[in-house]
């Protein structure tokens, strides 16, 4: 494949258009980098040159002559191979048979060559400098960084002609990424051309030779390696500059609305603090140290061993999350594919489920009333595409999760509302929006309890953060005081005098 | 420390709490139905004399036959993350047509006419689930009341069989003296289905897709075409249920092999599989029907009433269900 062009390609679902018109090119080793905010149509666009889905307009052509990729099978065929966002593994199948899904080689009796096929696996992941990996055990009990690398190995073990990466790099540490990227300029020098979707700017400009922009399904900007800036990017895909992201504090009250007592949970060991309101507490650590455990404690979502959660001087005695909700507490889930939504219906069915009781009148829910209010959190919340039919599977996942937190903005009673990662997977311009909110419903008296992975999220909202580990409470750090660096600190710090007892 | 370390140090120590092993409880779960069964033909060697007899024996292998070829057909589609309830229809259909064919067409003729129908009428399923995205559920159930009809409408009598080869070899011939030759077939069958399953393209795929359909299709395997497959194997085996059935009995009702489709989910399900994909060996799903065949002979061997035979398999089966339960996170 010497050039790769697509040509006004469209994409249309129902009535809405997912993909206005993309117009990209590209040559034999190149990296390509499609930007653009989460709904700006990356993922459609990807879909169409992966054979998942057919366009309904416009042309790809290979090398000047046209081409159908009319299904995943045939992008195969032309040497195209994709990495999804979501890991597209099967937890309870071998790492090899993953590796090879599609393709398992066969003897001359038509069974699965397993020996074959388990000693290429290996040898393959060696190869990309993936060491250890046993290929006979359950790709499930790997952790997620190695699940994706192996994933990627998939996509790359053919030498494919066009290699589409959709945010590979999102739960890969370090190590691995380095191990990306040098699989990246390999493939680059092989001639293979790359696709590269990712949120990371400073990723998508270090390693791009072209940068395609896209913004609300049209390709608005081309730029070329050395040519562009993060601040031009970022103005191009947005729209405007990226300044100012964390709205300034708002000075909470001197009165406490949350307070957690001694709590213990599943992973949670005897936590205790307590939040004033109108402050933002943001929770911070490492993924594993119970923070989530934490907030899924105090809602109910977990069984609450010990300890009790006082709001606004209550106890909630309930330990289930419709008691949590009577005390005024909303949570906004980690994963909101998982437990956040029921993706398969609208947003005035997502968006009203936590505000049932103030919308009924009688026995009967009063639907123009529960419309009336949806609507206003649409308005509000600036929803996109704002429909009350609009399915949630159809939706960016920026817009997904303002549903989730209109949803929760709708209840009656709202005072505290425990966000967990609530911009994971979100576009800019949609995290920004979502910063706002928080401020502003901080600066009305609303009590947070924010936890993030992200640091400068946790460091540039909060009043006040704390750090956990291993289920207790470690340090407490105020908001305009954090660096990343203590807050790590705090979150390791244990593990660091038990190995210098150790040492000792 | 670096920032660069720190991010480094963060990230790596997120992932390592993901690990689990995600099938060492089924393993567990697995040896106990095992002693269960073993304790189960203990017991009953027992506590009967009957039990242990050549002759007993011989008709528990023979009465398990139909339902361990319904169990293996229904198997398959489990596995691609199906069901199919117009089974047992298939086996009456083809019981009656192998036996009315008879003296009409020769005896193979007549034989693969019955097995074609089981293929066509697990096409038209396969067809409409896997082309058309219809339910499997539902489209069987149509099946089933579809298939049913058209036996009627073909004969409305039983039909019975003549060729002394099909009565006294395929129905009542035994290999050694021993071992009845319809029982012979399935366990002749049963370690092709495991090969075909675990160790083929076809059957790793067929498993998998009922582990996530999607996965398996961006891997730029033809989905539509295996799950139709799974259904097209289901209807020949259902087939040729109804063909060793037509030969053991030598007279076929029409009516025959209502509700056969719920014991070949029973033994399933209670081998381990999962409606819906994901779940179940071949082994497992042979335990289930061997444990069936036996609990139902014991009871007959106590004289239970049918009525509470049928209570006691529903309890089986729920508690099958509820030990495999995966515990909540």
């Amino acid at each position: 494949m010497q050039k790769l062009e697509l040509i006004s390609l469209q994409k249309r679902y129902g009535d809405t258009l997912a993909l206005k018109r993309a117009d990209v090119t590209a040559k034999a080793g190149e990296v390509v980098a499609i930007c653009g905010e989460n709904g700006a149509g990356k993922s459609t666009l990807m879909s169409l040159l992966a054979g998942s889905r057919q366009p309904t307009a416009g042309e790809i052509k290979i090398d000047g002559k046209p081409v159908a990729i009319d299904s995943p099978h045939t992008a195969f065929d032309l040497g195209i191979r994709t990495v999804y966002q979501e890991l597209s593994l099967l937890p309870d199948v071998s790492v090899a048979e993953n590796l090879y899904l599609g393709e398992l080689p066969t003897t001359r009796f038509g069974t699965i060559d397993w020996v074959r096929l388990h000693r290429e696996a290996s040898e393959h992941l060696e190869d990309l400098g993936l060491t250890g990996i046993d290929v006979r055990k359950m790709t499930g009990s790997y952790p997620v960084a190695i699940q994706q690398m192996i994933e990627i190995a998939r996509a790359i073990q053919f030498e494919p002609k066009l290699l589409i990466l959709d945010e590979p790099t999102g739960v890969l540490t370090q190590t691995e990424s380095d191990l990306l990227f040098k699989q990246i300029d390999r493939l680059r020098d092989q001639g293979t051309i790359i696709f590269y979707i990712s949120h990371r700017l400073e990723e998508v400009l270090e390693l791009a030779d072209r940068l395609i922009v896209l913004k609300d399904g049209e390709t608005v900007d081309q730029f070329f390696r050395g040519d562009c800036s993060k601040d031009r990017l970022i103005h191009s895909m947005v729209g405007r500059s990226f300044e100012a992201i964390f709205p300034q504090r708002g000075a909470s009250e001197d009165q406490e609305m949350l307070a957690v007592r001694d709590l213990h949970a599943p992973g949670v060991d005897g936590v205790s603090f307590s939040a004033n309101r109108g402050e933002i507490l943001g929770i911070g650590g490492l993924v594993g140290a119970g923070r989530s455990e934490v907030l899924r404690a105090i809602f109910g979502a977990a069984p609450r061993l010990a300890g009790e959660v006082l709001v606004n001087g209550h106890v909630i005695s309930g330990k289930t999350p419709a008691a949590a909700m009577d005390a005024g507490v909303g949570f906004v889930t980690e994963e909101r594919k998982r437990d956040g939504l029921a993706l398969d219906t609208d947003v005035l069915e997502n968006t009203g489920l936590a505000s049932m009781s103030r919308v009924m009148t009688g026995p009967f829910l009063n639907g123009p009333k529960q419309k009336q209010l949806v609507r206003e959190q649409i308005r509000d919340l600036d929803i996109r595409p704002p429909k009350l039919g609009q399915v949630l599977r159809r939706m960016s996942g920026g817009n997904q999760q303002k549903v989730i937190l209109g949803k929760w903005l709708l209840m009656d009673g709202l005072q505290v509302l425990l966000l967990d990662e609530p911009t994971r997977g979100v576009d800019i311009a949609t995290k920004i929006q979502i910063y706002r909110l928080i401020a502003e419903l901080a600066a009305d008296g609303m009590t947070v309890v924010l936890v993030s992975s992200e640091m400068p999220e946790l460091i540039g909202l909060s009043h006040r953060i704390l750090v956990m580990k291993d289920g207790k409470i470690t340090g407490e750090i105020a908001g305009d005081e954090a660096t990343e660096k203590e807050i790590f600190r705090l979150a390791t710090e244990d593990a660091n005098e038990d190995d210098k007892e150790q040492a000792a | 420390m670096s920032d660069a370390a720190v991010d480094k140090q963060i990230a790596t120590s997120g992932t390592s709490q993901e690990k689990r092993q995600p099938m060492s409880q089924s393993a567990k779960t697995n040896l106990f139905f095992g002693m269960a069964l073993v304790a189960l033909i203990v017991i009953a060697a027992f506590t009967s004399d009957a039990f242990l007899t050549e002759r007993n024996l011989t008709n528990v292998a023979r009465q398990m036959v139909t339902t361990g070829f319904l169990a293996i057909g229904m198997y398959v589609v489990v596995r691609s993350g199906g069901i199919d309830l117009s089974v047992g229809s298939t086996v009456a259909f083809a019981a009656v047509l192998v036996s009315g064919l008879q003296g009409v067409v020769p005896l193979p003729v007549a034989i693969a006419a019955a097995l074609g129908v089981g293929v066509l009428v697990g096409l038209i399923n396969g067809i409409l689930i896997a082309y058309l995205r219809l339910q499997p559920f539902i489209v069987t159930l149509a099946m089933m009341g579809a298939v049913r009809g058209a036996v009627f409408v073909y004969s409305e009598t039983p039909t019975y069989a003549s060729d002394t080869f099909f009565l006294k070899v395929l129905g009542a011939g035994k290999i050694f003296g021993v071992v009845p030759v319809p029982f012979a077939i399935f366990l002749l069958v049963i370690p092709i289905v495991w090969v075909f399953m675990n160790h083929t393209r076809s059957g790793r795929a067929i498993m998998t897709i009922g582990m996530n359909p999607e996965t398996v299709r961006l891997a730029g395997i033809n989905v539509r075409a295996k799950v139709t497959l799974a259904y097209v194997i289901c209807g020949f085996f259902a087939a040729l249920a109804g063909v060793l059935l037509a030969a053991r009995l030598g007279i076929s009702q029409p009516s025959v092999g209502v509700a056969y489709e719920l014991d070949a989910i029973a033994a399933v399900v209670i081998g381990g599989g999962i409606l819906g994909g994901g779940g179940g060996t071949v082994g497992g799903m042979f335990g289930g029907v061997i444990a069936l065949a036996v609990i139902d002979n014991v009871l007959n061997l106590f004289n239970v009433q049918s009525y509470y035979q049928q209570i006691l398999k529903g309890l089986i089966i729920l508690v099958a269900v509820l030990v495999r339960r995966k515990p909540e996170n």
